[in-house]
């Protein structure tokens, strides 16, 4: 890797300014996801997390502000010709195909050309990662466990080749010993110098677990800096608490 | 201080999951009463206790001395307990004003109808809609069908307002709009229980907030008490190594 390409981060987004409809839920929201590095947004319930995601991947358009991903400017891209260029979202509430088997819902993953080109390798690294997805890859993915199908949602995304990993909501809903078998693969992916853009509701855990964190609340940033120092920071509390 | 609302050791299920458990609260007359808590921890379920959505599996809920338990929403909507949803549904094809109207003919008094007219006319200005009564609802903006909605359950001259997330969806303007509104209408006497996930809005308008977690109570106490307390931090902030024992997930 050059120089270059340590410094510059993957992701840069500018202002980004989105919502629904007549109503605006994202009002300037800055932030930078460096190569190799783990990044958490944070924020309370409605802070707009999830609309500032669908904003970069491109489920919906951005009002205002930039997107650039690898230099390239994508604001306008829709979200496929996002994900073949290695933007790729796990969404929230996993979204799986229920009647596919695990092995089918990972080969959706490699849709686009790229991916294709990759699938074997990209199922094999998946299979290592996820031992239980390998066990389990002829059933149907409905049939799966909470904890199951967020492993199986994470090796959806990683069969998209993507240089950029977005998981919205790791944790949601999943009992706490499931979360912490999930956390320990993230880190490994993450030790094997994955670029990670992690969205979460329970602050603590993404902040031992991320690089740096942005942290928002009504649509707008509240703070950002190495993890181990936003934790120790007061308008954490104001952000969730209002107080 | 007497209570608008007294909820007695409620509880309720659906299927294995306990939506609500144990819940006792009180709303005292006048007061404003924030109803907090993550998502999942029943705070809609508990609203939906409280005007006969659901029938509780057991406890009590007592309004101005009268028992309600288990009574149908128009009979509680007619003792003067009102409710703003948080996904509105105006009827799209009437005027502001008859909205509002309908809101006034089902309320706590039985109003002859140019009477109501006259109730959801005054209560339509005071919500900021008083330009716009001849509109019809459908054709409110966002902000517009949260004010719309506000004055349906306000037409109903209630004793006691259950809000349900009227800041969703506001910009900040609209938002600090809304929030005067509402200190307007406590002002007046009406007792307000709101819950609200905007938490700027909702710490400086309570006088008393109670925080729910997994359906229970987890805090109760003025905003800057709950704000301080460990257990709702932890609720809110979650922990950083998740332990077999650390809670359930919602």
């Amino acid at each position: 890797m050059t120089a270059m390409a340590t410094d510059t981060p993957l992701l840069r987004v500018e202002g980004l300014q989105a919502g629904y409809d007549d109503v605006q839920v994202v009002w300037g929201i800055s932030l930078e996801v460096a190569r190799g590095r783990m990044t958490t947004l944070l924020g309370a319930n409605g802070a707009g997390k999830t609309t500032t995601l669908r904003a970069v991947t491109g489920s919906i358009r951005p009002r205002g502000g930039r997107v650039v991903f690898n230099g390239e400017d994508v604001t306008r891209l829709s979200a496929h010709a996002k994900t073949a260029r290695g933007l790729v979202l796990v969404p929230e509430g996993r979204q799986l195909f229920g009647d596919m088997t695990v092995e089918e819902n990972l080969q959706m993953g490699a849709y686009c050309a790229r991916a294709r080109r990759r699938e074997a390798q990209q199922m094999e690294q998946v299979y290592t990662l996820f031992p239980r997805l390998k066990e389990r890859r002829r059933q149907k993915a409905g049939t799966f466990s909470g904890g199951e199908q967020q492993m199986l949602a994470i090796g959806r995304g990683l069969m998209s080749a993507p240089e950029l990993l977005i998981i919205d909501e790791l944790s949601l809903g999943l009992a706490p010993v499931v979360v912490q078998q999930i956390v320990g693969t993230l880190q490994t992916l993450k030790d094997s110098g994955a670029t990670i853009l992690l969205v979460e509701q329970n602050l603590r855990l993404a902040l031992a677990l991320s690089d740096y964190a942005y942290v928002i609340a009504e649509g707008r940033p509240v703070l950002d800096g190495p993890s181990a120092e936003v934790g120790q920071r007061p308008e954490i509390r104001k952000a969730y608490l209002g107080l | 201080m007497s209570a608008v609302l007294e909820v007695e050791a409620v509880s309720k299920r659906f299927g294995g999951v306990a939506a609500v458990r144990d819940l006792s609260l009180r709303v005292e007359e006048g007061e404003i009463l924030g109803l907090i808590g993550p998502n999942g921890a029943g705070k809609s379920t508990v609203f939906n206790l409280i005007n006969g959505v659901y029938a509780p599996d057991r406890g009590r809920i007592v309004f101005r001395g009268t028992d309600i338990t288990g009574a149908p929403p128009y009979r509680i909507a007619r003792l003067g307990l009102a409710r703003a949803h948080q996904i509105v549904q105006p009827l799209a094809g009437l005027s502001v004003l008859d909205n509002c109207t309908v809101g006034a003919c089902f309320g706590r008094e039985d109003l002859p109808l140019e009477e109501a007219r006259a109730a959801a006319r005054e209560v339509a200005a005071e919500v900021g809609l008083g330009t716009q009564i001849d509109m019809p609802a459908g054709q409110l903006t966002t902000a517009g069908k949260k004010r719309l909605e506000l004055a349906r359950a306000l037409s109903a001259r209630p004793h006691l307002l259950l809000l349900d997330e009227v800041l969703a969806g506001l910009n900040p303007s609209e938002v600090e709009q809304m929030i005067d509104i509402v200190r307007g209408i406590r002002k007046r006497g009406v007792a307000i229980l709101i819950i609200e996930h905007v938490m700027r809005a909702i710490m400086s308008l309570s006088d008393r907030i109670v925080v729910l977690n997994l359906g229970s109570m987890l805090a109760q106490g003025s905003p800057s008490e709950v704000a301080a307390d460990p257990q709702v931090i932890t609720a809110y902030l979650g922990v950083a190594e998740p332990t077999q024992d650390a809670g359930h997930v919602s």
